[in-house]
């Protein structure tokens, strides 16, 4: 076993074992630090495939800001650290189903595509080719997705902002 | 097994640099802040201004016990400590200490360097939380809004910086200011590199919790913040954080404007040795520069901290930003 398939083992255990700790911990809390590790993971997996940017882009998109406005918004939520937040089992059946296909679909993705080893790819830096595609031929999802963000913005101050009551 | 050799020694140098630098820092504080308060400090252990009170302080730190609150939450009352400093570790890995040692060549290495300092946000969130005390998770909630807020002007100068070198690489970022203090990126695109460095200076004065921002910390309302319930070792290993971080954010002051390990005599003493010394003396400059204005300056108010964040260095840092991009494509 090469150092590369260590790494890849170790990483991808990180990630599928706090996922799991994320969706059947008993506390909320407990889910949302266990998200940090799955993040960590993925961007680890990330750098694996030669995605440098991307993995960089992960760790401070949804460990930087993500994960805080999460924790933020358990903690200020009045008392929800204190009580127990119950994980129950419900819609077994139509969970399974949901579950089946979409898994389904992942293992037919994954039997068909042809993948080629990264081993064999010769490295090179990702963040020139990303920005020169971002401004050339992706150029208008690009805006459009800033579009969004920008109403979402607008929307996050407008709920935010208390408007002062005339008396 | 020469390979993960190689990766061992070259993680252990910084390491090694973190812990050195930790010690001698100790002593520099005290011995800044006592001076400033025109006092004398540590005279008495080890001879000679007290110069072995640091060791002194670290054994006495190792051999104390470890106190848990009975209702804290142990693991992560536990891991929040190492978080916080294996964060601020790692991103030492992309830091160039000299043009032949580098521990990871990243080729996205000052954008992986705020990356992966993010993690210090969850550490202090974890540690408030799990110390089950009041003033802890104050404390931890000042500390987060405060980094979150300072990371959009540091982020945006840093991007200044960036538009004008063309790289992200911090080795070639040191490469390119080679050739003496004129080629310095302080002194490219005049005013606007210059007022660069000063928002990325205060900005990153908030992003570590030194004074005039040190309002999680602040003593007389909150104890001492996040790291009020931890002792012995954990309660040093945040305070290794600090100062570690302190040297990061000098250091990468040093290497975005003051040209890194390159020699300000352009060719004379620029051997890889002599940069070493350039690059360490230019952090540690920064770091006595923070140093000194935690002994002048007063705390300021939440509502002042937030003010000068989004009102202030956040429009001047966009401006900023226009500016040099314009300047840049002109050129």
């Amino acid at each position: 076993m090469s150092l590369f398939d260590v790494a890849f083992y170790v990483l991808a255990f990180i990630t599928v074992g706090s996922a799991i700790v994320v969706v059947s911990s008993k506390n909320i809390i407990y889910s949302a630090f266990a998200l940090l590790f799955t993040f960590f993971g993925v961007a680890g997996l990330y750098v694996l495939l030669n995605a440098d940017f991307i993995a960089v882009t992960q760790i401070l998109i949804y460990v930087g800001g993500i994960l805080v406005l999460i924790i933020f918004g358990v903690m200020l939520t009045t008392k929800a650290f204190d009580v127990p937040i119950k994980t129950e089992t419900l819609h077994v059946g139509p969970a399974i189903v949901v579950t089946g296909a979409i898994m389904g679909t992942l293992f037919g993705v994954i039997l068909k595509t042809r993948w080629f080893n990264v081993l064999n790819v010769q490295w090179d830096g990702t963040t020139k080719k990303i920005g020169e595609r971002l401004m050339t031929d992706f150029l208008l999802p690009f805006e459009v997705a800033s579009v969004v963000l920008l109403v979402a913005l607008l929307g996050a101050v407008i709920i935010a902002r208390r408007e002062k009551v005339k008396s | 097994m020469p390979e993960i050799f190689n990766m061992l020694i070259a993680s252990f140098i910084p390491l090694l640099f973190i812990l050195i630098y930790a010690v001698v820092i100790l002593w520099v504080e005290i011995k800044v802040a006592s001076h400033v308060q025109d006092r004398l400090g540590y005279m008495y252990t080890g001879g000679f201004h007290g110069i072995a009170q640091p060791i002194a302080d670290l054994l006495k730190l190792l051999t104390k016990e470890h106190i848990t609150p009975a209702n804290s939450d142990k693991i992560f009352f536990t891991l929040a400590p190492v978080l916080v400093f294996a964060s601020s570790y790692a991103a030492y890995a992309a830091l160039p200490f000299t043009s032949t040692f580098i521990a990871a060549n990243l080729n996205v290495g000052i954008f992986y360097i705020i990356a992966i300092t993010s993690f210090v946000v969850i550490g202090i969130l974890m540690a408030g939380w799990s110390s089950n005390n009041k003033y802890s998770l104050l404390g931890a909630m000042r500390s987060v809004a405060q980094i979150v807020s300072y990371e959009i002007p540091t982020v945006l100068s840093i991007l200044t910086v960036v538009v004008a070198v063309g790289t992200l690489n911090l080795q070639e970022i040191c490469e390119i200011q080679k050739g003496g203090i004129s080629s310095w990126n302080i002194f490219k695109y005049p005013p606007f590199m210059l007022i660069t460095f000063l928002i990325y200076f205060t900005a990153s004065l908030a992003e570590v919790n030194r004074t005039p921002f040190d309002i999680p910390e602040a003593e007389s309302e909150l104890v001492a913040g996040y790291h009020t319930e931890y002792t012995g070792m954990k309660f040093a290993m945040f305070y290794l954080a600090e100062y570690a971080n302190m040297f990061l954010v000098s250091g990468i002051a040093a290497i975005l404007f003051f040209g890194g390990w390159s020699s300000p005599f352009g060719k004379f003493l620029s051997s890889p040795g002599w940069g070493v010394f350039w690059f360490v003396s230019k952090g540690l400059f920064f770091v006595f520069l923070q140093i000194m204005l935690r002994w002048t300056l007063p705390r300021l108010r939440v509502d002042q901290l937030m003010y000068v964040s989004w009102k202030v260095l956040t429009p001047i840092s966009f401006v900023n930003l226009m500016m040099v991009g314009l300047w840049a494509i002109l050129k």
